[in-house]
């Protein structure tokens, strides 16, 4: 189930779970997602503008009683962001709290004191954090293969256990990719990441 | 840095993948689908939409084109020309774009650019400057497809549009575009310098070498590649090949 949070990046995640087979229902009513296996989070632009159309729509607490019930929750982009504690950006807003952590704006300099570009967009690979991937949604995933990222704040998780890979931007380790437990995000765009965004979001429906 | 960015443009009129010459004299190319399907198969990084009439009934036929694309190809998706409303916008991410770029209607009314990134983000919104060069070191925007002049200074534009939300720019050099000489990488340094925002550079690829050149001294975040594309003169696999070699930050295809 996909959930309408009203952002742009709706439909292309939808057309990516297509292309994989998924059943995908786009979820606008907090009852509909009672019924769902997974849930997909999108979003894109504005953190509180993202949770704020949550919370209009009655979405917000009905994310929270679906991650409760500990079925596989993916966040995408600001999706992944919002299930930290919050955002800096544009002062600070409230997330879902599903993750200890704090979205905060990426470095204007690189490691090496250089400037860099803001926002952060290209393809970077992932770069494993802890042990393995074994058992995630990144199982397999190749060293080389890069994927799409276009984000100008990261999320700084407070558990070094819930980040799964980090890109590297000039030295700056940037969070791409979070899990605990059925909680789990992308910073990263699967559904434009090419065939390796694409075998990402199977691996998340075979979960 | 991130992966460069290695882009195709593809400029439409109708239903037809077209390429001009300095954004003015237009050939037929075939069917855009095709070829950016094609493109994306060989590992392209992002595809570029340019409606290059944007009359009502091209609106229709881009709208439609970007539909099949982006049902057969999950890389990020560039439309532009003739963007004049966040309605327009709406409709063309509707279709299936992941980011508008707008030009002529920016340069008349520049809150367009701050109205588009507050409604969909700054993500969402690039900015297309049409540049031609007036002196030694100085470029003028130039509006509808390179024909009208506005009087704007390119860098100071680059940088206006980065305060007013746009999130990359997409440059292009009217003077070099569809020459097969070159990019413009003085032009490019100078929006590349003034702006924080990655900066597109197009007009002008012929050769690897101008690949090279373009990224190193004009500091391109990105490059759009037409021509030499449609033509079939470079493929991807070549151009990524001699850029990996060259020690440009390509994506490796696996």
């Amino acid at each position: 189930m996909l959930l309408d949070s009203g952002t742009s990046n709706l439909l292309s995640v939808q057309r990516a779970l297509d292309h994989v087979g998924a059943d995908v229902v786009i979820a606008d009513q907090p009852s509909m997602l009672d019924d769902a296996d997974r849930l997909i989070l999108p979003g894109v632009g504005a953190f509180g503008h993202c949770v704020a159309n949550l919370i209009e729509n009655g979405l917000f607490d009905a994310v929270l009683d679906y991650a409760r019930r500990e079925r596989p929750l993916l966040g995408i982009c600001v999706g992944m962001q919002m299930l930290f504690d919050g955002s800096e950006e544009f002062g600070w807003n409230d997330g879902l709290g599903l993750l200890p952590g704090r979205v905060q704006p990426i470095p204007m300099s690189g490691a090496d004191g250089g400037r860099h570009k803001i926002p952060h967009i290209g393809w970077a690979t992932l770069e494993r954090s802890g042990p393995d991937w074994a058992g995630t949604f990144l199982e397999g995933f190749g060293r080389d293969r890069a994927v799409y990222f276009v984000h100008s704040f990261s999320a700084r998780p407070e558990a070094v256990s819930d980040i799964l890979a980090f890109a590297d931007y000039d030295g700056i380790q940037l969070t791409a990719a979070v899990r605990r437990d059925n909680i789990m995000g992308t910073q990263f765009h699967p559904e434009k990441s090419g065939q390796a965004g694409l075998g990402i979001l199977s691996r998340f429906l075979a979960m | 840095m991130p992966h460069l960015r290695l882009i195709a443009r593809l400029d439409i009129k109708g239903a037809n993948l077209i390429k001009g010459i300095q954004l003015e004299g237009v050939r037929k190319v075939g069917d855009p689908n095709t070829f950016a399907v094609q493109y994306y198969q060989e590992g392209v990084d992002e595809i570029v939409y340019m409606d290059a009439v944007a009359s009502l009934y091209d609106r229709q036929s881009m709208m439609e084109i970007v539909r099949r694309t982006a049902d057969s190809v999950f890389i990020p998706i560039t439309v532009g020309g003739g963007m004049r409303s966040v309605d327009e916008a709406r409709d063309m991410l509707r279709a299936g774009a992941d980011k508008i770029a707008v030009n002529s209607a920016a340069t008349l009314n520049p809150s367009l650019i701050s109205a588009i990134a507050e409604r969909f983000g700054s993500q969402c919104m690039v900015l297309q400057i049409d540049a031609k060069q007036r002196a030694a070191g100085r470029w003028e925007v130039y509006r509808d497809c390179g024909r009208e002049r506005t009087g704007i200074d390119a860098v100071e534009w680059a940088m206006r549009g980065q305060e007013l939300g746009a999130g990359e720019i997409l440059l292009t050099s009217v003077d070099k575009e569809g020459m097969r000489r070159g990019f413009d990488v003085a032009l490019v340094r100078a929006v590349s310098e003034a702006v924080s925002i990655p900066v597109i550079a197009s007009g002008g690829m012929g050769k690897l070498e101008h690949l090279g050149e373009v990224v190193e001294a004009g500091r391109a975040d990105a490059v759009a590649i037409a021509h030499v594309l449609h033509y079939g003169s470079l493929s991807l696999p070549q151009i990524r090949d001699w850029a990996g070699a060259a020690g440009l930050p390509v994506r490796a295809m696996a």
